[in-house]
Formats: structure tokens, sequence, C-alpha cells
């Protein structure tokens, strides 16, 4: 394929509510690169030393996603030398150098495959080349292995001892990738680059940000929707530790020297607020949903044929109403960030799923220019999207240049999840109507969302195989922040989605994989309207799920299954339940993804497992109430994140179809909620039409 | 009144609120960063550290009840990382995120000194004490059971 150097430039990443992603493809001309100052660096990717040091760098913050290990491994497998060979560093945002330098979306891999295949690809050749202008051959007849280029006639050459030399060529016009029967490390089982710092306790995460004179601050934040009247400083000021006590944006900051004086002192603080409207509360919120519900100001987000002359031809029709609530992210990592303000510079370092934004909301907040900032990339103890609000980034910034010292703002647990970005609150209202031979023929869908934008993915399946379809959204706005939560929107719909295709099946008297198989058949053949996804592949996850899961065949075992799409990935899941002393419990989930390409096996099984144990857990009992503002509740104790005991056996499998990898870090989650509600009702005839379930 | 502590084998003396909780202390005075903060309300199990090689919550430890204490972090439990858990949790590909996992690591050492050889139940039970936001869990508990095999019977 046809390749130039390129000049990595950072396009635009700009985030809509759903974060949809803009990026371009820029080629550069010359055969320079910016980043020329360190020895053997030959790209924004890799260096290689003379002493044949092999160095990968990593541009995209890790999450636990595992993006650290994977990206490295495509540049390794492209360059060809031994995994044992290489060491892999975070690399800083570097808006010079990389493009995409972000983490959300489930989106990296899918993006950057070309670029890290060509960053390590066209290195090899250059290596290729360096050593047969030295053997006098032609670099046709050198070959490639484990870091070494071999010759013709037995000659071997070290990556290292040519780097020097290969460093002067031009960078190959084209390159030739590896086949992928000849993979080495793309799809084995690759352990994280960083077990060893997380093993033995190295201070990786933002928390553990350490910089000469810094001092500690924590940040009461209003109630949602209200305004900070007056605040009493002075009785705060006097305890030990203390060093300041200032205000800005309605909140109050206790700036100290050790975390635990500022815990002390905040139980002296007393702050009142006011508002001008009411503030809400659960009643507040359910309110809003039945009003929704009723509104005639719908955004029509899809229309095929005539689903109000096809609901009443209908020899069936079965109607549904599904809800979730507020939930927070809560990673265990709390939030947290350092800033130092100073004039001229600014330094800020900490967990961000999204450094560049970061960069310029704190640019354009204290009115001084980008490339006065710089950001370190901290690990981060989990994000599921709370970290692509960087409100904690701008909170630390402002701090820091008020008391025009270092500091580090650190949430507590309450503070975490009492001022969340949070999965915003749904309700759906499902209908269906079937005709007299069990078929689909009208299917309405309206999502009512507090802030949470379009709350229905109108192009998705089962939309392309019903003729007569209406999705609609209301979106009520809110003072109770919300923002992305793993697999946005999805991560609830899929849920409400799956459990009413499964209600259909069950009053069209079809098996509920069959009917998705014979709708997919219809969407190959004559789709309505636009899609989204490939049938095949859809269809694909949909057999081998049935087939690895034993479906309909495991006397005892009461079996739900559901399919969805999303991040370009598909996932099919059947949940098994087995009755425990008159207790449904969930045994077993059996998951097959088509992503692609898989990089790391490992990875991409952690992937799975954890979305499937994510899903299962915030389905079954994760909800935030809210009382005049404020919500409850505030800690672990009461609100119950799932444990080690409680999760079923799951069994990954992939799809072998070397199609350029897509998004993993989410897709797994969506079907979740969907296969265990069915599977539950499966075996109890009850289903669960909010969540949490319990 | 100065509190002297006995972290990882050495004697830390610390001037500060003897009320000040061992988690805070580690992190704030004597820079031992490992153990991490989850909760504060000894919930999740992130800052497990051992005392008298007990797993134990330091987010809630006052250091007052601990000054005649053998204290051991994720730092002290084998710096190399070649305790059979560290081992373990590296073989297997345990971490996600990894922030929980010192916390675990901890609590899965010291279940394995009292139990070398927990059976999978006991496994299940002795781990549901903490938390892994990321959902590591399965790997955990084969993690327990593959370091269970290291050690010698």
């Amino acid at each position: 394929m046809k390749t130039t150097r390129r000049n990595f430039i950072q396009q635009t990443a700009l985030f809509t509510s759903v974060f949809t992603l803009g990026f371009d493809w820029f080629e550069s001309k010359g055969a320079e690169m910016a980043i020329a100052n360190e020895p053997g660096r030959f790209n924004a990717f890799l260096s290689i030393d003379a002493l044949g040091k092999i160095r990968l760098y990593s541009p995209n913050p890790e999450i636990g996603q595992g993006i650290k290990t994977a990206f490295p491994v495509v540049v390794a497998e492209e360059l060809d030398v031994d995994w044992k060979q290489v060491e892999v560093l975070q690399a800083n945002l570097d808006t010079q150098n990389f493009e995409r330098q972000l983490t959300g979306g489930s989106g990296a891999l899918k993006h950057s495959w070309e670029r890290l295949r060509k960053a390590g690809a066209s290195v090899r050749q250059m290596m290729v080349q360096a050593a047969a202008n030295q053997w006098k051959v032609d670099a046709n007849v050198c070959k490639t292995s484990k870091g070494f280029v071999l010759g013709p006639s037995g000659q071997k050459a070290s990556y290292g001892s040519l780097a020097a030399e290969a460093a002067k060529l031009p960078v190959p016009a084209t390159v030739t990738f590896k086949d992928r029967k000849d993979y080495k490390i793309i799809g084995t089982r690759v352990r994280g680059v960083d077990n060893k710092s997380i093993v033995t306790g190295k201070p990786v995460f933002g928390i553990d940000v350490r910089k000469p004179g810094m001092v500690f601050a924590q940040i009461v934040r209003p109630p949602f929707g209200a305004t900070l009247k007056s605040f009493s400083a002075e009785d705060v000021k006097k305890m030990p530790g203390i060093i300041d006590v200032v205000s800005f944006k309605n909140k109050v900051a206790i700036v100290g020297s050790s975390t635990y004086e500022i815990l002390q002192a905040r139980q002296n603080l007393t702050c009142s607020y006011t508002s001008e409207a009411a503030l809400e509360s659960n009643d507040t919120h359910q309110a809003w949903f039945d009003a929704g519900m009723k509104s005639d100001k719908a955004t029509v987000q899809r229309k095929d044929g005539d689903f109000a002359k096809a609901i009443s031809e209908a020899a069936k029709v079965i109607e549904a109403t599904y809800e979730c609530p507020f939930i927070s992210h809560s990673p265990m990592e709390p939030m947290n960030f350092f800033a130092d303000v100073k004039p001229g510079s600014v330094l800020l370092a900490g967990p961000t799923q999204v450094p560049q934004p970061a960069q310029k909301a704190v640019a354009t907040l204290l009115g001084v220019p980008e490339n006065t900032i710089q950001v370190e990339l901290t690990k981060m103890g989990g994000g599921f999207g709370r970290r692509l609000s960087n409100d904690f980034a701008l909170e630390a910034a402002e701090l820091s240049s008020i008391i025009k010292k270092p500091v580090l703002v650190m949430w507590t647990r309450e503070d975490d999840m009492g001022g969340g970005t949070y999965r915003p609150a749904v309700r759906y209202h499902f209908k269906a109507g079937i005709d007299a031979k069990g078929n689909l023929t009208a299917f309405y869908l309206r999502g009512v969302g507090l802030n949470a934008g379009n709350s229905t993915r109108q192009d998705n399946f089962p939309v392309g195989a019903i003729d007569n379809v209406l999705i609609e959204s209301v979106d009520q706005k809110s003072a109770v922040t919300t923002g992305p939560w793993r697999a946005p929107i999805t991560n609830f719909l899929g849920f409400a989605e799956q459990a009413f295709l499964d209600e259909v099946a069950e009053a069209a008297g079809k098996d509920p994989i069959q009917m998705r198989l014979d709708m997919l058949t219809r969407v190959k053949t004559n789709p309505v309207g636009k899609i989204t996804y490939e049938p095949d592949r859809f269809a694909e996850v949909i057999k081998q799920v049935a087939e690895k899961s034993q479906w309909k065949k495991k006397p005892g075992v009461h079996q739900g299954f559901s399919v969805y799409y999303s991040h370009f990935s598909y996932v099919a899941q059947v949940a098994e339940v087995q009755m425990k002393n008159g207790k449904a419990q969930v045994t077993q989930v059996t998951a097959v993804t088509d992503c692609g390409e898989v990089i790391n096996l490992s990875g991409a099984e952690n992937q799975v497992k954890g979305a499937i144990i994510d899903g299962m857990g915030h389905a079954m009992f994760a909800k935030l109430n809210f009382q005049a503002g404020v919500t409850s509740p505030t800690n672990f104790n009461a609100y119950r994140m799932i444990r080690g005991n409680e999760v079923p056996k799951i069994d990954a499998y992939f799809v072998d179809n070397g199609i350029s990898p897509t998004g993993l870090g989410e897709p797994a989650l969506p079907p979740t909620g969907g296969s265990i509600a069915n599977a539950i009702y499966a075996a109890t005839k009850k289903r669960f039409y909010k969540q949490p379930f319990y | 009144m100065a509190i002297t502590l006995t972290i990882n084998r050495k004697k830390v003396s610390l001037d500060i609120d003897s009320n000040t909780p061992l988690l805070w202390a580690l992190r704030d005075h004597v820079g031992l960063l490992g153990t991490k903060f989850g909760c504060g309300i000894a919930q999740c199990g992130a800052c497990t550290v051992w005392v008298n090689g007990e797993a134990t919550r330091s987010c809630v430890l006052p250091i007052s009840a601990v000054a005649n204490a053998q204290i051991t972090t994720i730092e002290g439990l084998n710096p190399a990382g070649k305790h059979p858990i560290q081992e373990a949790w590296d073989e297997l590909d345990v971490a996600q995120c990894g922030y929980c996992q010192a916390g675990q690591i901890m609590t899965a050492a010291a279940l394995l000194k009292k139990n070398p050889h927990p059976s999978k139940q006991e496994i299940v039970d002795g781990m549901a004490g903490n938390i892994c936001r990321c959902g590591t869990y399965h790997r955990i508990q084969e993690a327990v059971a593959l370091a269970s095999k290291k050690v010698k019977k």
C-alpha cells in the first residue's frame, strides 16, 4: 500500500454529547519528523538506538482497557522484533506528533491500526535496506526475524547495529504488511506492560502524583442546581494543617498539607445555598418522564413506512416501558488532578481520558496559550467515561492559579459519587405489531432522557428489518450533570431493546435466535432504509453463540439470548440461570464477539469479561436517588458494586475473520442486561422493566 | 507526641495526629503510595495492608492502634515481585486498570499464608470483600489458585 512519511498531525477530536470523533488522515510530503532530537527516534511510535534498545511509545491514555500493551504489540509485529526486546513507554500529550491521543468511544485501534502497522513496517524496511546496502545485495533477498536482518549468504545484523545507517535512509514510499498467518505477537496472550509496577505497588496513578512544594486540596461542591450563598471559613482556617480556604464558581476549596487534616477541617465547614428553580428530586424526574412520554414535541429520529397504519392492522400488539436511573461511574480511583499554574507555564498531571481538551480548556480558562501548558499522563484507576469530562482538571488549574501553589485536588468517594457526570436517566416506550404469520411489521420507540441528547440509536438493528418504523426522542434538561458512561446510551438501550425483542419473539411464537436470524436474512436481501451494521457479521456471532452455548440443548438450564452492535463490533450472548433454593442464579454467560482482528487475546478476554460483569452489576444493583439536588447513596456501603462471589462463569469467544480491528472496551456491555433478564424470565416468568433489577 | 510505626520492617517516627488513619499516614507522611484510597469506610478493600500478618483495612485504622504492630504494605510484600501471588498475578495478566490490585494482592497473600491450599469456594469467599470495578474477579480467583500451587505442599 502507498504511504508517505506522515507528520502525525493532530486533527480535531471534538466531543459532542455522544462524542462523535472527527479525524482525518493528513499526509505530509517531507521526510522530516518532528521528534528528531532523541537518538534513534524513527517516528512518533518507536526508537531504536545503537545499543539495540527498542522503545515503543504508547500515546493513548491507559484506563485499564489495555491500550498501552495493544498499540505497541501492533508496532512490534510489523517491526518484526521479539516482544521481550521492547520497552514500552507512555507518551505525554504531544499534539505535534500524535493524533487522537484520547481514550473514548472504543475507537483507538480502529483509528490507529494502519498507522501503527506503518510505523513498524516502514522502519523494518529501512533496517532491511541499511543491511542490503552494507552487504551489497538486493533488499528483496533479505529477511527479518526477532530484531535481526538476515542476508542471503547467512549474514546477520541486529537492528541496533543498523540503526544509525537506517535513520539516514528515506522513508519507504510503500510498505508491505505481514500476512496475518505470519503473526507472532498479534493474537497471542501478551501480559500487560505495567503488570510488574502494579504488583509491586509502584506510584503510577494520578492520585500518586507528588511534586516539590505541592499542597493538597478538597473541594466542596454545591447540590445540583444550587448557588453558593455563603460559607464559614474562619473555624476551618484555624484547624491544624490548613493553609487556605478559597471559593470560586460556587465551590469552596480547603487547601492543606495533608489529606487527613483537610478531612477533619472539612467537618467544620458550613455552606448555605440558594436556588432559583426548585431543586430536583426523584419525583421531579418521574414527572418529567411522564410528561416526555405524552409530549407532542418529540424529535422524530427515524421513519420508515407508515407505523400508525401498520400497527392498526397488526394481528397482535406488544407494548412495554423500560426505565433506568442515573448511575455513577465510580472508578476505583476517585477523581483527582494536579495543577501547577505559574506565570508563563502550566503543568497539569493526572488521570484524564482526553488530555488535549484538558489543555485547551485550561488555556481558555486561564487565558494563556496552549503551548505553555504541559500535560503529563498518568495511569488511571478506571474511567468508564467519567474522565472524559475535564471538570476535575479545570478545578485544579483554577485553584492553583488562585493560591499560586502546585496543588493536588483529591475527591473523596462521597465527592466522586455525589458530583458525577452521570449516566443519564432514561425511560423507553416500545410498541410492536406482529402480522398473522408472526412477522414483525411495525416498530415504535420513544426515548425520554434527562440530559441524554438523542436517547435512541435509530439506525441500529432491528431497524432495517421492519417495514414500518417510528423512532422518536425527547431530551429533558436537568440540573444533574451527565456524560458518556461506558457504551453511552446503549448501555441501557441495549437491555431495553433486547428484553423487548424477547417478548416480541414469545408473542410471535418464535425462537428468539431464529427470529433475529430471519430478520437479518431479510436485511441482507432487502433492507429497509439506512442501516449502520453488516447483517452477515451480525448473523455470524448469533450462529456461533447458539452453537457454543448449546442453545436450548441443556436440560434444567434456563437460557436468555441477546445480541448488540456498537462501536463497530458485534457481541452475542447467551446467559444461563439455574434455580437454587427458589432463587434465580445467573450461572454462566457465553459471549461471541466480532471485533475484527484480536490484537492481544489476554486483553481482549479481559475487556469482554469485565464489560459483562460491569453490565450485570449495574443492571442488578445500581441506582442514584435525588433529594433537593443532592445524590444518595454516597459510598459503597449502600451503592452496591458487584463482587467476586456474585459473578457467573463467563466464556468469551472471538470470531476469527482478520477484518481490521474495531472497538472492544465497550461493545460487550450493551447486550448483558438483556441476556440476563431474558434468562431470568425463562426461569421465573418474571420480566424486568426497570434497572436496577434488585 | 511522635508515634513510631514499624512498616515493612523499618521503624518510622511520625509526629502527626494519632487519629490519622494508617492509609493517610502511609500515603501523605511516609511516602508509600502503593496502598490505595477507594472508599474511606472499609467497604472496598483497596487500602488493605497487613497488620501483624492479618489483612486489614488501613483507611479506618488510626495509627495509635498500630504503634506496636508489624505493618506490611504492597511495597514490602516482595519488592522484586517474586511472591507467588505477585507472580501469578503477572502470569495470568489479572489487572485491567490495576488500581484495586494492591489491596487484592495483600488480601490474597494473607489468605494463602493462613490457608496455603484453599478450595475454590474458600478463594471466592476469601476474596469477596475486595471490589474490582473493572471486573477482574475470575482472574483474581484463578491467580490465587495458581499461586497456591506454587506454594510448597
